[in-house]
């Protein structure tokens, strides 16, 4: 079937649209970076090269996120192994906490990392006390806690991918090899690694993405160390504008760089793909003490990885100004939560997000939708060009598309495409949408390509047109991928922070930066409880996702 | 004599290959058609020209004289049951039968009744309720049936329908669909590549290779008088060796196998090479083993195969030419010599065709 010329008509609307919300504000950028009201410069490129600050900033980037990436592997990659090979007692139960840091929001889960290790925070406090100390006995800052932060929360990327790959492995595999006279370690190496490898490249190169993007931890934790997103964001404070780009450039030129290292990986999807066979046999721990090693481990593990969670619904309850240096706060109260609801300049920020979110979701699905079934199922020539740009702003840090939606959409210049949306209500559901398009789409477009293209050909002979077959056939299957990406934009877009700063206006503040100005006035109980407010909605929305998405 | 479902010179091209390269067919209404063909031959492609999921690049399709050929497969009111089915999974039975019926805009107690008669048909009745996932393949097979004739189309295409059962299952639904279709009387053409399933299912059989039709006939033309070796390859069992023509004799033709010479019968209608090398096709009953004796061609047998009551046996001449022959499984052991002669029994059983095959 070639495409009609409505399927046409459609995905050259779309593209356009695409190019202008995806393509355009970033060429915007480049171009602005070479330029100055007077023509065309490159003394602004000149200025970043002269400067050791935006070196050490980009090498700042780099070395973070390689060492993102390591630290990441290394807790990841044995849970999984241990989860998903070994019956260990309770694992089912831990299995699951151990994907815990994914339900904090990258912001609240810095600031459950100052409490808790800050050098007012609980751990920080109590060690203190214990050794009698009269200073802190650290100071949470600089690269070491960077990276703390970062190793607690995208160690999760290389523990579900891995976990997802090692379970969708066939039993006989492992067969095979032992009938082969493999022994275990042989079976490692050579059978099992190798089919690890699409798990692991696109582990790595998430997490490297993300690290490299991380704006939370550096801003809150970096103090004189730079990497570039807090690099730009500073510059941009400064009134440079142009240099901004410039760095902006830099930081968009170092993620191509590293896509284009990782060509080969193709970012696997979490849900594992098709299961071919059957999941070998968990392997049985036999030996009592070890089964008592392991279980104490991995509760032990377990608590360490919920302390952040429990620090901030404790902190939530304190308020405000009753908390000095003891260990453990001495007052609790629910009147943050109270004021949470009650107070409408505390509840406009979680009405903002909980809107803002929304319309951005919306319309994430609805685009993703539009251009998964034109691409799959329509056949239009573009589909390809349609994916692309879809899943574009996953290479581009949140704190370039923030930088460039501003540029594009504060001058008034329709002609050109360019209207002033900055310090409008739109500029921000704009700004998330655009920053969940890739994950929405590739969750609609893994669920459209996993629908056999017949059902579709079957509504026709049965004389349904399209619009029927859409409605009755295609969406009802399509629910949970549907869900499942509505569910990834909806969490993202409520926890977002790295946009948010550059955007957003007084009264479209979302959460985040609440939760910042919170932390400005030392109300650490209200910050504490946006906090959980955020990380209950995220589970509640993953958990709404991942039930229908499995029963569906 | 106007047929009631004609295809003319359908071409189909893929970028630059060509899946359907001139087929032309006619069916009378209530007839059944089996397009039999090796993977690759065009057949699917063609079934998916007379369902409107692809648009020919030459030649129509005339329902009733009525150009469907532009018509989308929405409009065409041609049912189809698909190789893996297609039955919507999240729909119950009723549902996914029904669903064809709300098309044309049957709705309410009639849409009931007549899903209902659907299933009754189709041996089901009571299944309305059930989940698909919870029917065997034997009955989702049975329900595509039912779906796909629940809104009376003018025409069924069935793409594979018994692939997916297991061997079993097969013979006895191939069966039961025979004549249920029969029953229902409606003009159906069926895609597949067993040859079973082509003679016992088709009134005629289609045969395709490369895009192209080779021969069309009912079943016992096909094996009786294969248009080709190739034809006479795919259907029923054969093996072929070549041999030279010496010339005509009263009866019929004299060829010579390895220096051996036979007398051969004339299969009416089917001509002759001229004198020289040809290529001869042969059941395996058209020849039996004999003790070595003069007048019969040298063999060594290389394998035995049980089929039924009787065993197959491979032989291999002095001159080279591997041939099959039908024998009681005690006739002879592997590695045995041999002689091979005409089958006195059976008359025809060899054709000779030109040395290419055509």
């Amino acid at each position: 079937m070639r495409a009609t010329p409505r399927a046409r008509l459609l995905a050259a609307l779309l593209l356009a649209v695409l190019a202008w919300l995806v393509v355009y504000p970033i060429a915007l950028v480049l171009l602005e970076g070479l330029r100055d009201p007077s023509g065309w410069t490159l003394r602004y490129l000149r200025l970043f090269l002269e400067r050791p600050t935006e070196w050490r900033a980009l090498w700042g980037s780099l070395w973070i996120a390689v060492a993102s990436v390591v630290l990441a592997a290394l807790i990841g990659i044995p849970l999984a192994f241990l989860f998903a090979r070994y019956d260990v007692p309770g694992g089912r139960v831990l299995g699951g906490l151990v994907a815990l840091p994914a339900v904090l929001p990258p912001l609240v889960g810095v600031v459950a990392f100052l409490f808790l290790y800050g050098e007012t925070g609980f751990v920080a406090l109590l060690v203190q006390r214990l050794f009698g100390l009269t200073e802190p006995p650290w100071r949470l800052q600089g690269a070491g806690a960077i990276l703390l932060v970062h190793a607690y929360s995208m160690y999760v990327y290389f523990y579900l991918f891995v976990r997802a790959a090692l379970l969708s492995l066939d039993a006989s595999l492992y067969e095979a090899a032992a009938s082969l006279g493999a022994g275990r370690w042989r079976t490692l190496r050579r059978v099992v690694l190798p089919q690890l490898y699409p798990a692991l490249g696109g582990a790595a190169l998430l997490t490297f993405m993300t690290a490299l993007a991380s704006f939370s931890a550096p801003y809150i934790f970096g103090g004189g160390f730079r990497v570039m997103p807090t690099q730009i964001v500073a510059t941009r404070l400064n009134g440079d504008d142009r240099l901004a780009m410039v760095e902006t450039i830099s930081l968009t030129l170092l993620a191509l760089a590293a896509l284009w290292l990782f060509r080969g990986a193709a970012p696997a999807d979490l849900a594992g793909g098709g299961r071919k066979g059957t999941a070998p046999e968990r392997i049985p721990v036999r030996s009592r003490p070890l089964r008592l090693a392991i279980a104490g481990l991995g509760w032990g593990l377990a608590g360490l990885l919920l302390l952040p969670h429990l620090t901030l619904l404790l902190v939530s309850f304190v308020p405000l100004g009753t908390w000095t240096t003891e260990p453990l706060p001495p007052v609790y109260t629910l009147r943050n939560y109270v004021t949470l609801i009650q107070d409408p300049v505390r509840a406009r920020p979680l009405l903002n997000s909980l809107w803002l979110a929304a319309v951005a979701t919306v319309a994430a699905v609805a685009i993703s939708l539009g251009g998964a079934i034109l691409s799959a199922r329509r056949r239009v020539r573009s589909g390809r060009l349609i994916e692309a740009l879809l899943s574009l702003p996953w290479v581009v840090p949140g704190t370039v598309f923030a930088i460039a939606l501003a540029t594009a959409f504060s001058v008034h210049a329709p002609w050109l495409g360019r209207v002033v949306l900055v310090g409008t209500l739109w500029i921000l559901p704009l700004a998330y949408l655009v920053r969940n398009l890739p994950i929405t789409s590739r969750a609609i477009l893994a669920g459209i390509r996993g629908l056999d293209p017949s059902l579709d050909e079957a509504a026709a002979t049965l004389g349904a047109g399209r619009g029927r077959t859409l409605r009755r056939i295609t969406l009802p299957l399509l629910r949970p991928a549907l869900l499942a990406g509505a569910s990834l934009a909806f969490v993202t877009a409520l926890g977002d922070f790295v946009t948010s700063i550059m955007l957003y206006t007084y009264d479209t503040r979302p959460i985040s930066l609440e939760i910042l100005s919170s932390l400005r006035q030392s109300d650490v109980g209200v910050a504490a409880a946006y906090g959980v407010v955020l990380m209950v909605l995220s589970a509640a929305v993953f958990a709404v996702g991942a039930d229908r998405g499995g029963s569906g | 004599m106007s047929a009631f479902l004609r295809l003319e010179g359908l071409v189909k091209r893929f970028d630059a290959a060509l899946a359907v390269d001139g087929i032309s067919l006619a069916l009378e209404r209530g007839e059944m058609l089996a397009l039999l063909g090796p993977s690759g031959s065009g057949k699917t492609t063609t079934l998916r020209l007379l369902a409107g999921f692809e648009t020919p690049d030459e030649g129509r399709v005339l329902v009733e004289g009525e150009d469907v050929t532009r018509v989308e497969p929405v409009s065409r009111r041609f049912g189809m049951v698909f190789q893996h089915y297609a039955l919507f999974p999240h729909l119950d039975v009723r549902a996914n039968v029904g669903f064809g019926l709300e098309s044309i805009g049957v709705r309410g107690a009639e849409r009931d009744r007549r899903v209902d008669r659907s299933l009754a048909l189709v041996d089901l009745p009571g299944f309305g309720g059930r989940r698909i996932a919870q029917l065997s393949g034997g009955q989702q097979q049975r329900v595509a049936l039912a779906r796909a004739l629940a809104p009376e189309p003018r025409v069924l295409l069935l793409d594979e329908p018994l692939s997916n059962l297991d061997p079993t299952l097969r013979e006895r639904t191939r069966r039961e669909l025979r004549e249920l279709i029969h029953r229902v009387g409606i003009t159906t053409v069926l895609v597949t590549h067993e040859q079973d399933e082509a003679f016992e299912l088709g009134d005629r059989v289609a045969v395709m290779r490369e895009g192209r039709l080779e021969q069309v006939g009912t079943p016992d033309e096909l094996y009786a008088s294969p248009a080709n070796a190739f034809v006479g390859g795919f259907v029923g069992q054969s093996s072929t060796a070549e041999v030279v023509v010496v010339g005509p004799t009263p009866r019929g033709t004299r060829i010579s196998l390895d220096g051996i010479e036979w007398d051969l019968d004339a299969v009416p209608g089917h001509p002759v090479p001229p004198p020289g090398p040809a290529l001869m096709l042969v059941r395996p009953e058209a020849l039996r083993l004999t003790p070595h004796e003069p007048g019969a061609v040298s063999a060594t047998v290389t394998e035995r195969r049980f089929v039924g009551p009787s065993a197959i046996f491979t032989v291999r001449t002095d001159g080279g030419a591997v041939l099959d022959v039908v024998a009681p499984p005690q006739a002879a052991p592997a590695g045995a010599r041999v002689g091979l002669m005409l089958s006195r029994r059976v008359g025809g059983g060899i054709h000779l065709f030109p040395p290419d095959g055509r």
